[in-house]
């Protein structure tokens, strides 16, 4: 919303400067984005008349003129244009001035002749011929009558390009400050000035407006109230200076006087008019009523529209004139040759007009502003406003009297006036009679302990909303801040605390937090191979995505995981390596919300790595997780995943990390040549079997021993076998067993590898003797000798 | 003999001084100390002596056997100390070569800044809720005080699952959640991902981040607000900072307000992060409508509340001068472990 001081100012006096203007609004809630002085990139450039006017000598098209800028020499400037005589008067863009768009003008040399500055266009002062419709396109702007001619004027006064325009962000529940009485009205409540909006007085001639419309509405639901005054002889012209100025502050464009008188009363009481041309309107009857479903209607933007029963139009007898509150239809619009005029000023439902304009895909001006709900006891008012444009602007005869068909009558909203109340809500302390006081200042009555909004405040039900009205101006600044009081006793879940702990511990690994989106293309599935059939395809989708890209909710984090792999591959990233605690989304139908479940996901890539780097950094997880025996399990039936390098951790029935080398395929499909590693861990899972009261065992007192043992099996025994037969054996005396080398090749068979383990030896009670610990190996060889394997010669 | 051992006294502190390494030292030892050396041969000869001669030579033999082996003690010290110092020589390292990597992982920008702002809040008494990303429309609108119609929603572009399921637009369902499971006193933040249709861009994503707030007990009032988030804003940014309200619309809030901080770079003076204004807008806030209360079976009569909300994104973007949200969600690992 744009708002001109020179308007505002026909309301209120203000003494305030535009800087304390946009601060004080901004505070009592009128949001200031920003205020401009119009014209302020213009420099320089004054009122100029041309006393002569010579061919240029050597150019056929230049002409040189004479300028007469009040001073006691004429200054010469040289012209391209062709659309000037001795004796008009034009803006003259002196040496070292600027034009709009910030062009800087010198004097020099135009073949040769000296030109001492530039006659300027009205697209050189920043306008259009909109805004000075007897002005031409491609020529210099020559000033009318309705301009300040003073020879030397600086331009922007002379031709009113000097208001002060102040942009505001009004929020949707305070539709009545979209327009300036609106603003007018916050602005004498900030400011504590009066406030004059004087009753509009209306010329007619001696004919009834009833003798020409009737006016019916069939749906009071969706039309509360529909005024209509009727203009004969109407003169289309051009409106005045004054008025196109206002509009152009207010950013909308002038057009001619009928359009404009429409738009001008909308801006100034926040309600859209339509004007319509009494020819077509047939019967001259007004029918607001409910379309039917087989109706169409051109409507302004040339656009053929189809209607259905729940929108609402404005009918004539026979069909439609306009979609009621939204836009009007071709085919009654107002022409060069009208000279009956329909003024409609009337009031629609909120939602209704919402509804029927986002079904027909036109948000319009009117639309915006009706769908916020506006209140029917302003169309009297507003109609009047218009036709007393029309005697100012001498735009036409109104008839005597208005149509005014008001079938819902809008009610009034009360509120108990409770002042202590609201002392206490905002945590102030403002007497009953200075609540009162605030509160009529912005139009509330207070009576007999109650209080009466006015009818265009809409957003007015509740007792807070009245503290709402008594803190803004009472200022948000003065409220005396109060920092909580009560004993902080908060502190993180376990869940959270572990979630913390895991955190911590994916970054020990060396592993870098990434944040990825939550939703992917569905076509990522197929990227990582996902089975046609697979329960992971079954996603939550969303209706109206931006994109594919974005529109399904992953089932895996593993496809946002292989992306961002992928454009780091691209970018040349030698070593990254990865982490994301993030959720996947498990549908459970339209019904029900889906499973949101969080996984550990890490994805890395680099020539130093290999499984057992991404199975070890899942092993440091699980064991900060206090994670313990859970089981291995080779995972070859995983499609994404490569069949001989894929594992999973378990416990019990629950799963806890798969980890591997991705499936070849899945790397070329998100263009990456080199060998990927990934994991996946379930937080929930790994939370449940996690042990978080560890308790302190002793140190140990004896010496260990220390002994190598390497045995000959067949290759494709897994070494956790071996393992697991050894720690039995021993028992509670093998403090610890790791593998040290694998190998096969000479001296050993084909088919066959050697497998070699150290074993740490040691009781609780006692030192072992060599007797002991030579009697615990030969317990191990013995169990896999009786598996036959051997102990390596 | 007299004699003879003060010439022992004397050959050895000669010899001794001018020694350099271990060998001849052990060399000189056995030439003076050994079973055959010079002050054993002169004591071999102590039976011949009188009885009165006898004690002043032993003594005598005896300060030279101290004197001889406190000579080689610190000769062996010495060249030990030299040896040592040689080595240490040797040793010596060129200290600007680069240090051997022990990689750590880095933090995202988000999970820096959001660690920080929950480390504060949890120091403030403020327990961290969450709730599901895809809400009900009950749960994100209507219970916020929003209707189907409401034009509000309209700032809000949804993304739909159905007409009834959607990606929740805001933290604040998370409120409705909350004060429908817990009676007050309720003091909560709810970090988390929030949808918006909004095309990406340097400003924009469809996906950010908020932190909601929640306070409600008896007797909580807009001072609270103020002082809360004005508490909070001195431990984020520093001591001297402010806060600024302004009356703004939420309709789960009345009155409801947008906060900003004084500047943190310049401190109110006017810079180009802050456009000049001095003031940074990073929150917006309430107090709860009594509305919202009442539908979550809270009696407004009885208890009053706030509510505030941030975006993460904008936190970040400020604190550590990123121009482009897109570099938050790139994750390329050159950006990432810049932090």
């Amino acid at each position: 919303m744009n708002l001109s001081k020179k308007w505002l100012s026909d309301y209120i006096s203000l003494n305030v400067t535009d800087k304390e203007f946009a601060d004080g609004m901004t505070l009592s809630g009128s949001k200031v984005e920003g205020f401009e002085k119009e014209g302020s990139e213009l420099k320089n450039i004054v009122v100029g008349k041309v006393e002569q006017l010579e061919r240029h000598p050597d150019s056929d098209h230049l002409w040189v003129c004479q300028i007469n800028i009040g001073e006691e020499n004429n200054i010469q400037i040289v012209t391209g244009a062709q659309n000037l005589k001795e004796g008009d008067f034009v803006p003259v863009a002196l040496h070292k001035s600027v034009v709009h768009g910030g062009q800087k003008i010198t004097k020099g040399k135009l073949r040769g002749v000296e030109s001492n500055g530039m006659l300027c266009s009205v697209a050189e002062l920043g306008l259009t011929v909109n805004d000075f419709p007897y002005a031409i396109e491609d020529g210099i702007f020559v000033l009318g009558d309705d301009c300040d001619l003073t020879l030397g004027k600086d331009i922007c006064e002379a031709i009113g390009l000097d208001d002060v325009v102040t942009e505001f962000e009004i929020t949707s529940n305070r539709a009545d400050c979209m327009c300036v009485t609106g603003l007018a009205r916050e602005a004498a409540a900030t400011f504590g000035c009066e406030l004059n909006i004087k009753s509009s007085e209306v010329k007619t001639i001696d004919e009834d407006v009833n003798d020409y419309l009737t006016v019916s509405i069939e749906n009071p639901d969706k039309c509360y109230r529909y005024c209509g005054a009727i203009v004969k002889n109407v003169r289309i012209k051009p409106s005045p200076r004054w008025l196109r100025e206002r509009l152009r502050a207010s950013g909308v464009r002038p057009i001619n006087n009928i359009v404009d008188i429409t738009n001008y009363v909308m801006l100034e009481f926040g309600q859209p008019m339509h004007a319509f041309d009494l020819r077509y309107l047939k019967g001259g009857k007004v029918i607001v009523r409910n379309a039917r479903n087989d109706e169409t209607i051109t409507t302004l933007d040339d656009v053929e529209r189809k209607l259905d029963e729940s929108m609402l139009v404005i009918a004539d007898a026979e069909s439609p004139v306009a979609v009621a509150g939204i836009m009007g239809g071709e085919f009654s619009s107002i022409m060069d040759d009208t000279t009956t005029i329909v003024f409609e000023s009337a009031c629609f439902n909120g939602s209704s007009i919402r509804r029927t304009a986002k079904a027909l895909g036109m948000r319009t001006e009117a639309s915006s502003r009706y769908e916020k709900e506006l209140s029917p006891e302003s169309c009297m008012t507003i109609l009047q406003r218009a036709l007393e444009l029309v005697n100012i602007l001498d735009a036409g005869d109104v008839l005597s009297g208005i149509v005014d068909c008001y079938v819902n009558k809008a009610k009034k909203s009360v509120v108990k006036f409770e002042p202590d109340w609201v002392n206490n809500f905002i945590g102030i302390n403002v007497s009953a009679e200075k609540q009162k006081e605030m509160l009529e200042k912005i139009g509330f009555t207070v009576e007999n302990g109650e209080i009466t909004a006015p009818y265009f405040r809409n957003d007015i039900e509740h007792k807070a909303d009245i503290a709402e009205e008594i803190a803004r101006f009472y200022g948000f600044h003065n409220i005396e801040n109060r920092p909580l009081s009560g004993v902080a006793n908060a502190k993180l879940t376990p869940i959270q605390q572990f979630t913390k702990n895991i955190d911590f511990a994916c970054r020990s690994c060396g592993l870098d937090e990434i944040s990825t989106f939550s939703f992917i293309s569905p076509k990522g599935y197929d990227k990582i191979r996902l089975d046609k059939d697979s329960e992971k395809r079954n996603s939550v989708v969303i209706l109206n995505p931006l994109g594919e890209d974005t529109s399904v909710m992953r089932t895996t984090p593993m496809i946002s995981m292989m992306e961002i792999l992928s454009k780091n591959f691209k970018s040349r990233n030698e070593s990254v390596s990865l982490y994301e605690i993030s959720t996947e989304y498990i549908s459970n139908g339209l019904e029900e919300l889906p499973d949101e479940n969080q996984k550990i996901c890490i994805g890395m890539f680099s020539s130093e790595y290999n499984f057992f780097v991404i199975k070890g950094i899942v092993e440091e997880i699980l064991g900060v997780a206090g994670a313990s025996d859970y089981d291995i399990e080779a995972v070859t039936d995983n499609s994404s995943m490569h069949p001989g390098r894929t594992a999973k951790f378990f416990k019990g029935d629950k799963e806890i990390a798969l980890f591997g080398e991705v499936h070849p395929e899945v790397q070329k499909n998100f263009g990456i040549s080199t060998k990927v590693y990934y994991a996946e861990i379930d937080l929930n899972n790994l939370f449940e079997i996690s042990e978080i009261n560890k308790q302190y065992k002793p140190l140990p007192k004896f010496p260990a021993m220390t002994r190598d043992l390497a045995f000959v099996c067949e290759n494709k025994i897994p070494v956790l076998n071996l393992e697991k037969t050894i720690k039995k054996a021993i028992g509670p005396n093998l403090e610890e067993i790791t593998l040290f080398d694998v190998y096969t090749g000479e001296q050993i068979a084909e088919g066959m590898k050697s497998v070699a383990f150290n074993l740490k030896l040691r009781s609780p009670e006692r030192t072992l003797t060599d007797e002991e610990a030579d009697c615990a190996l030969k317990k191990a060889i013995d169990a896999l000798g009786k598996l036959g394997i051997e102990l390596r010669s | 003999m007299k004699n003879q051992l003060e010439k022992i006294s004397s050959d050895a502190s000669s010899l001794i001084e001018s020694i350099q390494n271990k060998a001849e030292l052990d060399a000189a030892k056995v030439k003076f100390l050994g079973k055959k050396g010079e002050l054993t041969s002169v004591l071999k000869q102590m039976g011949k002596l009188s009885a009165e001669e006898r004690p002043v030579i032993g003594q005598m033999a005896n300060e030279v056997r101290n004197y001889i082996e406190k000579m080689i003690s610190d000769a062996e010290t010495k060249i030990k100390a030299a040896e040592m110092k040689k080595k240490l020589e040797k040793e010596t390292l060129d200290i600007t070569m680069p240090g051997t990597p022990r990689k750590i992982g880095h933090k995202h920008p988000l999970s820096i800044v959001l660690d920080e702002v929950k480390d504060i809040f949890l120091g403030m008494g403020f327990d961290i809720a969450s709730g599901p990303e895809v809400e009900w429309d009950y749960y994100n609108f209507e219970a916020l005080n929003m209707a189907p119609d409401h034009p509000a929603r309209d700032t809000q572009d949804t993304f739909y699952i159905t007409e009834k399921m959607l990606l929740r637009t805001q933290t604040s369902p998370v409120q409705i959640r909350v004060m429908e499971k817990q009676k007050p006193p309720v003091r909560i933040i709810s970090p988390g991902r929030v949808y918006r249709s909004d095309a990406v861009d340097a400003t924009h994503s469809p996906l950010f981040h908020q932190i909601e707030g929640l306070v409600v007990d008896k007797n909580i009032t807009m001072g609270d607000l103020k002082g809360t988030l004005e508490m909070f804003a001195k431990k984020l940014y520093g001591e001297n900072t402010k806060i600024r309200l302004r009356p703004h619309h939420f309709p789960f809030t009345e009155p409801s307000c947008e906060i900003d901080v004084s500047c943190f770079r310049c401190g109110g003076q006017g810079c180009p992060m802050c456009k000049g204004e001095g003031f940074i807008e990073i929150l917006g806030g309430g107090m709860v409508h009594p509305k919202v209360l009442a539908t979550c079976g809270i009696d407004p009569e009885i208890y009053s509340g706030f509510a505030f909300g941030l975006g993460l994104e904008r936190l970040v973007m400020f604190k550590f001068n990123i121009d482009d949200m897109r570099l938050l969600y790139d994750n390329d690992v050159r950006f990432l472990e810049q932090f």
